[in-house]
């Protein structure tokens, strides 16, 4: 069963307080299930907002939904009481995707790279590469268990 | 329904990705790749000519399966990846672990 999605939008009243002309939030529960479509909806506000269609198709799709997937699995540990919250700010020169869980969080830097000799016939580990390889910025808080994934509208 | 699945002349079993490859719907064509083997099926074609997107664990199902249909002594090849996906490819190395087509027919060719 699809849970319904709890969105909120705000629209700032004008378009140059903190460079924010809106920014949408959402609280989502931990089943692998809904990532598509938070993903979907993510990407049309991305489209409308006038981000470059490829980056919106490929850099912003796969990122986000590697970052839910990770934030579910690893984070919540698909216990679906858990939330995951996405809070995307569209700001005048990039987009701003947090994601965050209520895991306790990982150090990314203990994260092997997947690409390494001995480690690129592994069926798994290829989540926070992906990411790290197709946003402009990305930073994670001191615990670990939410994420900022920068992205620049050209 | 994901997947489409056919049996070409040469007995290489077709299976075409309508969509995306992802967490919801790798263990699909898992399964089909899996009873196709215990069926005694040896050469494999996975078509990406209708995917738009494959997200990590649709990366992990193919590399497992490519291990097993090596193991098995088959052949995996897969065709018709779209610019994102050829990048998705080479970011992650998996062209090189790859026997990839650019299209279905060349990879069929090729077996």
């Amino acid at each position: 069963m699809t849970v319904p999605l709890r969105l909120s939008v705000r629209h700032t009243s004008s378009a140059d307080e903190a460079g924010l002309p809106f920014q949408i939030a959402l609280a989502v529960p931990s089943d692998l299930g809904l990532v598509e479509q938070v993903v979907d909806l993510v990407a049309r506000h991305s489209l409308a907002a006038g981000l470059p269609p490829r980056r919106v198709r490929f850099h912003l799709r796969t990122a986000l939904a590697e970052a839910l997937a990770n934030a579910m699995r690893y984070g919540n540990r698909l216990d679906q009481a858990r939330k995951v919250s996405v809070r995307v700010e569209f700001a005048v020169e990039a987009i701003h995707l947090h994601v965050a869980d209520e895991g306790d969080g990982f150090d990314p830097a203990r994260v092997p790279d997947p690409t390494a000799p001995d480690r690129i016939g592994a069926d798994g580990g290829r989540g926070l590469f992906l990411i790290r390889s197709l946003v402009d910025g990305l930073e994670f808080n001191q615990k670990g268990n939410a994420l900022c994934m920068t992205l620049r509208r050209t | 329904m994901s997947f489409s699945v056919r049996r070409d002349a040469k007995g290489v079993m077709v299976i075409g990705v309508d969509g995306q490859l992802i967490v919801g719907n790798r263990h699909e064509l898992k399964s089909q790749v899996t009873e196709a083997l215990e069926r005694g099926e040896r050469k494999f074609l996975v078509d990406f000519t209708k995917t738009g997107y494959i997200d990590s664990s649709g990366l992990g199902v193919l590399v497992s399966l490519s291990k097993r249909i090596r193991e098995s002594g088959g052949e995996l090849r897969l065709a018709g990846l779209n610019d994102d996906l050829k990048t998705l490819f080479e970011l992650t190395k998996l062209d090189t672990l790859f026997a990839v087509s650019d299209t279905a027919e060349e990879a069929l060719a090729a077996f």
